[in-house]
């Protein structure tokens, strides 16, 4: 094994992640809203609302034919690119796989009942399946985010002379690491599905004259995920600060690279920007606001926060983690700001027309929160190198023995390019086909079956 | 092999072999139902290919589940063997993820996009009909004798691999069960959608392909005694239930032909559930050969298992969870197998 093969393996796998996680966090976003316009749909007795829900089933449908298979293939190339990994996880932390099997099951079953069922069934069972839906996508990612949780915080096994003893999978389980990885991953995710959906609509709105018909149910969507997102921003912005005194005193050197501090120190300043040069210890072009880093760890100005320079070098992440750092909180402040003004501008100053720059901003909120999350799962995961098991099992020892992966990485990627292009390609001509208008004009046919395969 | 007790590692690998026996039927319908989707697209005059596609379209994802369930139950379960499987499947496992990916997408999409609907169907069809013959291969690699040691690793040799002709006997037989199992089903579900048509398209094919499978397995017991001897001999201590396995495979087909209600020829479900103890039998034979072997010669049951607490925890999942999912999955079968009127209301 030399070094290039173990970056290509890493490289497969982060390039498999990176795809995957697109769809798996829309996965759970994307019918939590559908979930809220049904919900608002039995309430207020408005069909644009119905509306609004088949629409974007239909997209969670097309969605789905990447998520599942391109999960599939995060799940199956674990054991292919990472047997010693693996090996490690089946003895100690098989459960959340299994669980989420269940979860899994959970989802296809009823989005099937809800996708091709849809009028067959009462309004009831349509939202319970929703939720059933929603539950088990959002079940699963806790789950499985959970074996990165693990990683992060190994538990409930010993090892003696490089042997696993002493298993208790349960303790692994509900490793330290569970509930705030399990907080920020649902609430992200929900907080992304949110952000494109209102995305999409504030674009439709730029496109619509205001006053039309198109305009309003647009607007209707937007406000629905203002008020989500902004509510759910809110939360993982208090989840976020949990998540990173979590590393303070769980994985130390992850929260210095993040920050890029070198020495240990009490009211050390927080990093904001620039760039961090391991080799001079330096940070370029950066602003930094003093005292802040250790409030943040400990909520204290005195709290200690280690630096870089107790670690063996040999032992810190690659220092472009702050970037990533800086990147992902950026993207969640910036959320939450537009959907605080998305609100004020609709609900306290009662204005039925956005203004264009407000609604060009909450459509930049939409990519800019899948980025975020790319961001954060790379800061997650690189952060943690080089282990895989952190300070347990290297990335090095994980790796498969097989060499000359170039050709594998190469088909991998170019399979991930033509389904991203065939994706976006199916969703922008199918709803060109099926414009609004079509919807909103039959408004009383309730048999029509988006489906239906004839 | 013989008088085994019911240990952890049994029970284990009991619970392993029912995940690949569900997910080999399943997958073959799946695969094979796609496959038929394409090959009946241009005809006007049967419903076939509306057939298939319903009777695709809400399962390919519940079938996808299995395999995911598959693999974990895998590492979960025999960890070493699947460092030992992960290690040596790496090529034909990405291959399989790759066509499975291609395969799933595309036929998603087909119901999507009116205007290139041919074109995906094909591409998913094809992609589908060779993922169940390089699934197949995995049991001839797992029989030994593929796997080379360069430089203190193990790796797949490809070139005995695609030389062998076992390796070819199994990709035969699962193209061909593929094939028809699903032809099969698709027969019983255009009947109970009285669809008669289609019913003959599919009961024919069934016909056809029903021997074709069985040929590919004779093919494979005379290969497999020339290249896995060991395998080869414990089979032929249950050739009892090889014969009845064969059995099943007549009567199956004599359920195709005998009068059925109403005047028509056949009864097709009944010939599903023959063909599935068929299969059944079969697969029971060649599993219980297999043992204590995962991996052949290196790895056992014993020396793959994982740890005991592990597995305890694990076990009790399964339980539960399968208990908690039994009525979703009575609710989805009679939503879309069972009930005929709703089956026709989507036309």
């Amino acid at each position: 094994m030399t070094v290039s093969d173990l970056v290509i393996a890493r490289a497969m796998f982060g390039t498999t992640m990176a795809f995957h996680i697109i769809f798996a966090t829309l996965g759970i976003g994307i019918p939590f809203m559908i979930l809220m316009s049904e919900f608002v749909f039995l309430k207020t007795k408005d069909q644009d609302y119905s509306i609004m829900a088949r629409r974007w089933t239909k997209t969670k449908g097309v969605l789905l034919g990447i998520a599942i298979p391109s999960g599939t293939i995060a799940g199956v190339s674990l054991s292919l690119l990472w047997p010693g990994f693996m090996e490690v996880i089946g003895r100690v932390m098989a459960l959340p796989f299994q669980i989420e099997i269940y979860a899994f099951f959970i989802e296809a079953l009823f989005l099937s009942i809800y996708v091709y069922a849809y009028d067959r069934i009462s309004a009831r069972a349509r939202i319970i399946s929703l939720v059933l839906v929603t539950l088990g996508a959002l079940a699963s990612a806790v789950l499985i985010s959970n074996v990165h949780a693990f990683e992060g915080t190994p538990a409930g096994f010993r090892v003696v002379n490089g042997h696993i003893v002493d298993v208790d999978p349960w303790a692994a389980f509900f490793n330290p690491g569970f509930f705030v990885t399990a907080g920020h991953v649902s609430l992200t995710a929900i907080m992304t599905g949110a952000f494109v959906f209102g995305a999409t609509a504030a674009y439709k709105m730029l496109r619509n004259s205001p006053g039309s018909r198109s305009y309003k149910f647009h607007s209707k969507a937007l406000f629905m995920s203002l008020v989500t997102g902004g509510a759910i921003a809110l939360l993982s912005s208090l989840n976020g600060h949990a998540s990173a005194q979590f590393l303070h005193e769980y994985q130390p050197e992850k929260l210095a690279a993040a920050e890029g501090l070198f020495e240990t120190q009490s009211h050390a300043p927080l990093l904001i920007g620039g760039t961090v040069d391991p080799d001079t210890k330096e940070v370029k072009y950066g602003v930094e606001i003093p005292w802040a880093l250790s409030f943040l760890a400990g909520n204290s100005f005195d709290t200690v926060v280690r630096g870089l320079n107790e670690f063996p070098r040999e032992h810190w992440p690659p220092l472009f983690i702050h970037t990533m750092f800086n990147g992902m909180v950026g993207v969640g402040m910036y959320s939450l700001l537009i959907a605080a003004l998305g609100i004020i501008w609709i609900k306290f100053l009662k204005k039925e027309v956005l203004p264009k720059w407000l609604l060009w901003a909450v459509t930049l909120a939409g990519p800019l929160s899948v980025l975020a999350i790319e961001f954060g799962w790379i800061l997650a995961c690189t952060g943690r190198q080089p282990w895989t098991i952190y300070h347990i099992l290297s990335t090095a020892d994980s790796v498969t023995s097989q060499t000359n992966l170039g050709t594998l990485y190469l088909l991998f990627v170019l399979v991930y390019l033509l389904l991203g292009i065939a994706v976006i390609a199916v969703l922008y001509f199918y709803f060109k086909r099926h414009p609004l208008m079509n919807d909103l004009s039959n408004q009383t046919d309730g048999d029509d079956k988006n489906y239906t395969v004839h | 092999m013989t008088g085994l007790t019911l240990t952890d590692e049994i029970l284990a690998i009991t619970l392993i072999w029912g995940f690949v026996f569900i997910y080999a039927v399943m997958g073959s319908m799946d695969f094979g139902a796609g496959f038929w989707s394409m090959v009946y697209i241009n005809r006007e005059k049967t419903n076939a290919t509306n057939i298939a596609n319903r009777y695709l379209s809400p399962t390919w994802e519940v079938s996808n589940v299995f395999i995911v369930a598959l693999v974990v139950a895998i590492y979960s379960m025999f960890p070493r063997a699947a460092y030992s499987l992960g290690t040596i499947l790496l090529v034909p496992g990405c291959l399989i993820l790759l066509l499975l990916a291609i395969r799933s997408a595309f036929l998603v999409f087909s119901h999507t996009a009116e205007k290139y609907k041919s074109l995906l169907i094909y591409v998913s069809g094809v992609t589908g009909i060779i993922i169940p013959a390089l699934l197949m291969a995995v049991l001839p690699i797992s029989q030994g004798g593929y796997v080379v040691e360069m430089n203190g690793r193990e790796t797949l040799s490809l070139a005995r691999l695609f030389t062998s002709p076992n390796v070819y006997a199994f990709m035969a037989f699962a193209i061909s069960s593929s094939l028809f199992l699903s032809s099969l089903l698709l027969a019983d579900y255009s009947k109970t959608s009285d669809d008669m048509r289609a019913y003959d398209v599919y009961k024919r094919d069934a016909i056809i392909t029903g021997p074709l499978s069985l040929i590919s397995a004779f093919f494979i017991m005379v290969t497999l005694e020339r290249e896995a001897a060991w395998i080869f001999d414990e089979m032929m201590k249950n050739i009892p239930l090889l014969l009845a396995s064969a059995v099943c495979f007549l009567l199956a087909g004599i359920a195709l032909i005998i009068p059925g209600k109403n005047g028509t020829r056949g009864i097709p479900r009944l010939a599903v559930v023959i063909a599935i103890i068929q299969y059944m039998l079969a697969s029971y034979v060649y599993g219980r050969a297999h043992l204590p072997y995962i991996v052949y010669p290196n790895v056992t049951i014993q020396s793959g298992f994982t740890d005991p607490n592990s597995f305890r925890a694990v076990f009790i999942v399964y339980v539960v969870g399968f208990a908690i999912l039994f009525p979703g999955f009575y609710y989805f079968w009679s939503l879309f197998m069972k009930n005929k009127s709703l089956q026709q209301r989507e036309e």
